[in-house]
């Protein structure tokens, strides 16, 4: 064992090198895997990517601009998992910029159990996302509706004046997704506030 | 002395001893005897992936549902995709590192022998974690089945399959590991492991291909490794990445995975490259055309190859500039690849070729892997790619930069290497016969694949319109063809490996063969330049050796 001069062990100590070297590489790219998570998620609230909706505004004063006219429409889905009917009240409305608007969508739990929904939405074309600011929205609870249970939920917006010029039409679409765990919490509930009952 | 002392820590041992069958294959860490494994490993998965295939053909034979039920169907695409890319295209290409790379190095062995043997020996628990959901149903009837979504693993719907979820991410989590420890062991042996004189810039591009896909594999198999580990978590722990009810998103789910894919579908096409611009030189007798333009195209493939994953992305929805700018860099690869073909077509030019078995499929892999790299052209256009994306067309695309592609690299370099392994000729007649019957029933197979797709029939269904029932018939019978020429290529291995049926080969074995794996005798010794052999000019790789 006598390693500067015997080649052998300058090769293992070489190939010991290169393993170190590869291995912090792979970790890296693991790494890097996750961090791809908030680094996906800071980049579509900075850019409206993906249709993420600008900020939950105050209300804020801004000036309404007369000038322009906005259609904005209306869209609701539930998901598979979730047996509700959910749809908006109208198709679609006319705004101006800086005029605070509401909508109301309507939903209707069709299941024999009690569910809990959480609503997702998502804003087209993808340039106007980051303009269309909601104040109030039923997207930002849970969502709780008994068997055959139905409600008007509101939705109150304002689009920001600073949206770019060749924004004619926006759409706010919802999908409604079952929230597993929020069901089973509340049908725990149930069961335990039922027995003493009985 | 430096030679000698290499020569005595290596030959001791094992000179000539008998190895008992356990202790030479399952303990073994002799780089040709991996390698072997390796190649037979693949040869199965190949026929098991192969069979599978046939199930959907023969259920596309006509219009209906007939055969299997759809659910099932879901699952022969799913697992065929798998089991064919991480099965057979990936361990063949190891396989071959494994043999050729210290021979054509000079080195003993590989760097990390005893890692050597995991990497081989994860792969047939990996493979049996895989198939067993699938085989649990069809042959026991338990369960569920395999996973059916598609080897792309998408969530929602790959989340929906039950339980074989786990089964299928555990297999590829230890067919990374695998993966990446293969790698490791190819980086360490080109940069330790060279015989004194073999610059980089003189090794085989066999070698430099490798060595930049292990490069890739490093990079990427982690990302997949953290995609489905993410995709376990969502399903078992309640964690929420891609599930939009719980704030993930689906859609990041495809990034990751295909920044993943894009330079996955290079890592099984950069080897490729390398095998044939051995072999076209060997029958061209000509050295390569532009050596280190073939080198600085793979490397630039391989950069570029990272920037390029949305193009299997266009229509979820991106904005304008992701288009184009996915468009443009997806078209910017062509650039170095189309480099490379030029350079094949130059090295034919104005030689005296001949046409032996590993040439034919050298110059066939030349021609269709073009023809994939155009309709990859095709679908690169955003507006086109609207209307080809999910339908046969991409079928037809990745299949002729597969079949005739990789695994066309693949037959060529059995074919050419083969005698050397084995130390017999193949029946040159039936390789013959293989390579024709391959290449007509693959076209008869793949290529009306491009109308159907260009028509609007989607992938992955099990039923179709009546009104593409005629080019479905003729797929069909394409694939059948194929399928059943395979079993020549088997019989020929077979021949050579097992039964030792052939003439013997000479050391050199075709007239125009270069590189060191050529002066060695055929078979090889079983420990290969122990003592690093002197580097003559003349001796090395078709290549820029006076550089
Ligand atoms: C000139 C080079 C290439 C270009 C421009 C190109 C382009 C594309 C594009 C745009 C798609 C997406 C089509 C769609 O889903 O709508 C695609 C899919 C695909 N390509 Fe390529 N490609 C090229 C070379 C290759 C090579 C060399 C391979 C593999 C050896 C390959 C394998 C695949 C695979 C497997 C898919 C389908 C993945 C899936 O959805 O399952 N491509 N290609
Ligand atoms: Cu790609």
């Amino acid at each position: 064992m006598n390693p500067p001069t015997d080649p052998q062990a300058a090769v293992s100590a070489n190939n010991r090198r290169v393993v170190k070297r590869a291995l912090l590489a792979c970790a890296g790219a693991f790494f890097f895997c996750f961090s791809l998570i908030p680094i996906y998620t800071i980049y579509c609230e900075i850019t409206g990517v993906n249709g993420k909706t600008g900020q939950i505004s105050g209300e804020q004063p801004v000036l309404v601009d007369t000038s322009r006219t906005i259609t904005v429409q209306f869209d609701g889905t539930s998901h598979s998992s979730l047996p509700w009917q959910f749809k908006p009240e109208v198709r679609e409305m006319k705004v101006h910029p800086g005029e605070l608007s509401s909508a109301l969508f309507y939903a209707q739990n069709l299941d024999k159990q009690t569910l809990v929904g959480q609503a997702v939405p998502s804003v087209a074309p993808n340039v106007a996302s980051i303009y269309f600011n909601k104040t109030e929205c039923f997207c930002f609870t849970e969502q709780l509706l008994e068997p055959g249970e139905q409600r008007e939920m509101p939705v109150r917006f304002v689009i920001d004046p600073d949206i770019p010029a060749s924004v004619k039409t926006v759409t706010l679409s919802y999908t409604f997704f079952l929230n597993e765990l929020a069901t089973q919490r509340v049908a725990k509930e149930h069961s335990v506030t039922d027995n003493p009952a009985s | 002395m430096a030679e000698h002392a290499t020569h005595d820590t290596h030959d001791e041992h094992h000179d000539d001893h008998q190895q008992s069958f356990f202790m030479r294959w399952f303990c073994s860490t002799n780089h040709k005897d991996i390698g072997t494994l390796y190649l037979l490993f693949s040869l199965v998965m190949f026929f098991i992936g192969g069979f599978m295939a046939l199930v959907i053909r023969a259920e596309l034979f006509v219009p209906g549902l007939q055969l299997v039920h759809p659910e099932f169907f879901n699952q022969m695409t799913t697992m065929h995709a798998l089991v064919m890319i991480f099965g057979a295209v990936m361990p063949a290409f190891v396989g071959l590192a494994n043999w050729m790379i210290p021979m054509m190095v000079g080195a003993p062995d590989m760097a990390l022998p005893r890692m050597n043997n995991w990497s081989f020996w994860i792969l047939p628990f990996a493979f049996t974690m895989l198939l067993l959901p699938l085989i649990q149903y069809a042959f026991f009837g338990v369960g569920a089945g395999g996973p059916a979504g598609g080897w792309t693993l998408y969530p929602p719907l790959s989340l929906q399959g039950g339980n074989n979820v786990a089964f299928t991410i555990f297999a590829i989590h230890m067919m990374g590991v695998s993966s990446i420890m293969g790698a490791i062991n190819v980086i360490a042996t080109i940069l330790n492991m060279r015989a004194p004189g073999m610059d980089l810039l003189k090794m085989p591009v066999f070698c430099w291909t490798w060595l930049i896909t292990a490069f890739l594999l490093i990079a990427v198999m982690p990302v997949l490794a953290g995609a489905v580990t993410m995709l376990l978590t969502d399903k078992f722990f309640l964690t929420s990445f891609f599930n939009a009810a719980g704030g993930g998103d689906p859609v990041m789910f495809q990034h990751i995975f295909w920044f993943f894919g894009h330079p996955e579908v290079y890592i099984m096409i950069l080897p490729a490259f390398g095998i044939v611009s051995e072999i076209i030189p060997t029958f061209a007798r000509k050295p390569l055309f532009g050596y280190q333009a073939m080198v600085y195209a793979t490397a630039s493939i391989a950069f570029l190859s990272f920037i390029v994953w949305a193009h299997h992305m266009f229509t979820v929805g991106m904005p304008l500039g992701g288009e184009l700018f996915f468009m443009y860099a997806t078209m910017l690869i062509a650039v170095p690849t189309g480099v490379k073909v030029f350079n094949w077509v130059s090295t034919m030019w104005k030689s005296s070729m001949t046409f032996e078995t590993p040439m034919l499929f050298a110059v066939g892999f030349v021609i269709l892997f073009t023809i994939g790299g155009f309709s990859g052209l095709m679908l690169a256009i955003v507006p086109a790619d609207f209307q080809y994306h999910d339908t046969y067309f991409v079928v037809a695309h990745f299949h002729y930069v597969l079949v005739t592609g990789a695994i066309y690299s693949i037959m060529a370099a059995t074919y050419y290497w083969l005698p050397k392994w084995t130390g017999v000729m193949y029946n040159e007649a039936l390789g013959k016969w293989h390579f024709w019957l391959s290449t007509i029933f693959v076209n008869v197979l793949f290529f009306p694949q491009h109308f159907l797709g260009l028509a609007g029939m989607p992938r992955r269904i099990p039923d179709y319109n009546v009104a593409f029932a005629d080019f479905n018939l003729i797929s069909s019978i394409g694939a059948f063809g194929f399928g059943l020429a395979q079993l020549i290529f088997a019989w020929i291995v077979i021949q050579c490996a097992f039964l030792g049926r052939g003439a013997k080969a000479t050391d050199h074995v075709w007239e125009g063969s270069k590189g060191l794996e050529w002066t060695l005798s055929s078979p090889p010794p079983h420990h290969s330049f122990s003592t690093p052999p002197v580097i003559n000019d003349k001796d090395l790789a078709h290549g820029d050796v006076t550089h």
